[in-house]
């Protein structure tokens, strides 16, 4: 009984999460288009959340190499350190930190900004003014989540391979010039695009967890703390799915 | 020859005090609750007509079923002679530009500043104004309800009560032909009330505006009313000026009066 209603209330919230990705794709195609608020959103966004990922893949760079270091070292193959942690962090590692990041920032305060501006009446003011808040609020919210996600990333990358760099020197010594010769060496079109490609969908989701979360939270500050908490949770976890079905495209494609 | 007829006949459409808000036999429920059933009223123009109810009989749903923002269930509802129901977006998003409405919970947007909040209905509605007609505006009608200092302020850093009268700067920039008011007055001392009421009939009387209030303050319906409507039970349940009304010997009418 109890599981029934469970997966009933699944079921229904995933048929309304799909008219709101319905609706989302209508809006963004018919005028008007609100480009102004869409580049605010882009700057909120991407200039938002760069300090953090660019740190966090910093990190991941430098912490990744001085593990793998022994164990390469064990096997006489250390001198593809590079060529390991470059794949790592291109691949997989750059793209799901950077997006998991994304998410926790991004979604959350989605989540809670249209949340208080639902409860508190703002939302049907601004249609009162003769705006579609959809289009004003939502549209350029998760265009600019779907866009902004891919640049950051990339940059994460960046970030993480110079970590890695350092990491390398502490041990033995590179110039730059030579692991990034390594690291080009080595890296692909076929490792690169996908992993550029999925983020993308990384931040569609992202966006638009966070928008429906806030956009249909209840009533009352309850409402909107649990509208932030759970866009958090569902984008988290819709990262992992989408993470989970690129790579067996990409294994059919023979990508892998 | 043709304007001029055309001018005369609007005049006497005007003079005529045709209604300018028609509402017949409006449902609106939620879920199992029935709010409204089966409520009909008429505004004339230039006509200010007070809704008394008591608290959740369905007086914010009835107004928002009137600016579109709630759909009713059935029953009709004629703005300005349009029928709100089969209005597209484009042309409802046109009637709104002719009605102020003043939210109950005050619906400052409170990632913008106060000038913004008021720039915000004109650069919506009326897009090409100039940037000094805009100012001229927002100053104008600040000045209006005595808050031309606040301009550049966050509404977080009001008080409840300023943010009440920007919220009604904000349902006045336009120079609506029709406004709402959802409880203008609650919330503010006696003399900023009084200050508000006044505004509220000089803004009738000088523009010719109609205007639903919504409130429980009696002493701004006394200042503000035409007529009176009570809603109880979903219904008009009686219609009148205010001294017909405050006179009633019915037991319903009487208590909003003591
Ligand atoms: N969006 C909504 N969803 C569900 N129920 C609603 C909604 N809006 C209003 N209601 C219900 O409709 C009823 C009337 O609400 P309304 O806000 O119109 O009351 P009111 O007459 O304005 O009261 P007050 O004087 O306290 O403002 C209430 O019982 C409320 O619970
Ligand atoms: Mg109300």
């Amino acid at each position: 009984m109890k599981i029934a209603t469970s997966i009933r209330s699944f079921l229904s919230e995933t048929g309304s999460v799909a008219r709101f990705v319905y609706r989302y794709l209508q809006e963004l195609l018919s005028p008007r288009y609100e480009v102004r608020q869409f580049i605010r959103q882009c700057f909120i966004i991407g200039y938002n959340s760069l300090p953090l990922i660019g740190v966090t893949g910093f990190i991941m760079g430098l912490v990744l190499t001085m593990q793998l270091r022994p164990t390469l070292l064990t096997y006489g193959v250390v001198s593809k350190l590079p060529v390991m942690v470059s794949l790592a962090i291109v691949r997989e590692i750059g793209p799901v930190i950077s997006a998991l990041i994304f998410a926790g920032k991004i979604s959350s305060s989605m989540g809670a900004e249209l949340g208080s501006m639902k409860v508190t009446e703002q939302i049907d003011a601004m249609e009162v003014s003769g705006t579609n808040p959809f289009k004003y609020l939502i549209v350029t919210r998760v265009l600019a989540a779907t866009l902004m996600l891919p640049v950051l990333t990339i940059m994460s990358d960046a970030i993480g391979l110079y970590g890695s760099y350092l990491g390398v020197n502490i041990r033995d010594h590179t110039s730059l010039n030579l692991y990034f010769f390594e690291v080009f060496n080595t890296l692909h079109f076929g490792d690169v695009l996908p992993a550029i490609i999925k983020t993308f969908f990384f931040g569609f989701a992202i966006g638009i967890i966070g928008c429906y979360k806030g956009y249909n939270s209840s009533k009352g500050t309850e409402g909107v703390g649990r509208a932030a908490n759970s866009a958090v949770v569902i984008s988290s976890v819709a990262v992992f799915i989408i993470d989970l079905l690129a790579v067996q495209i990409t294994d059919v494609l023979g990508l892998n | 020859m043709m304007t001029t007829t055309e001018n005369i006949k609007q005049e006497a459409v005007a003079n005529n005090n045709a209604p300018v808000i028609v509402i017949k036999d409006l449902k609106k429920g939620f879920g199992n609750r029935i709010v409204l059933n089966g409520f009909s009223i008429e505004l004339k123009r230039g006509e200010s007509l007070v809704i008394l109810g008591k608290s959740g009989s369905g007086k914010s749903v009835l107004i928002k079923c009137i600016i579109g923002l709630l759909q009713a269930d059935s029953g009709t509802i004629e703005v300005l002679g349009k029928n709100i129901d089969r209005l597209d977006h484009k042309h409802m998003d046109e009637l709104r530009s002719h009605i102020g409405f003043l939210f109950q919970s005050n619906a400052l947007y409170d990632s913008m500043t106060i000038r913004q909040n008021l720039q915000f209905p004109m650069r919506r509605h009326l897009g090409d104004l100039s940037r000094e007609e805009v100012n001229r505006r927002v100053i104008e009608t600040l000045t209006n309800v005595g808050l031309a200092q606040t301009v550049d302020m966050m509404p977080s850093e009001l008080s409840g009560g300023m943010q009440k009268r920007v919220a009604l700067a904000r349902a006045l920039i336009l120079n609506p032909e029709i406004i709402l008011y959802d409880e203008p007055t609650t919330g503010l001392d006696p003399i900023t009330g009084r200050e508000i009421s006044k505004l509220m009939t000089d803004i009738q009387h000088k523009y010719r505006t109609s205007s639903i209030i919504i409130s429980h303050d009696m002493n701004c319906v006394k200042r503000t009313a035409d007529r009176i409507a009570l809603l109880v039970n979903g219904v008009c349940y009686a219609l009148g000026t205010y001294d017909e009304l405050s006179t009633s010997d019915d037991e319903n009418i009487k208590q909003f009066f003591e």
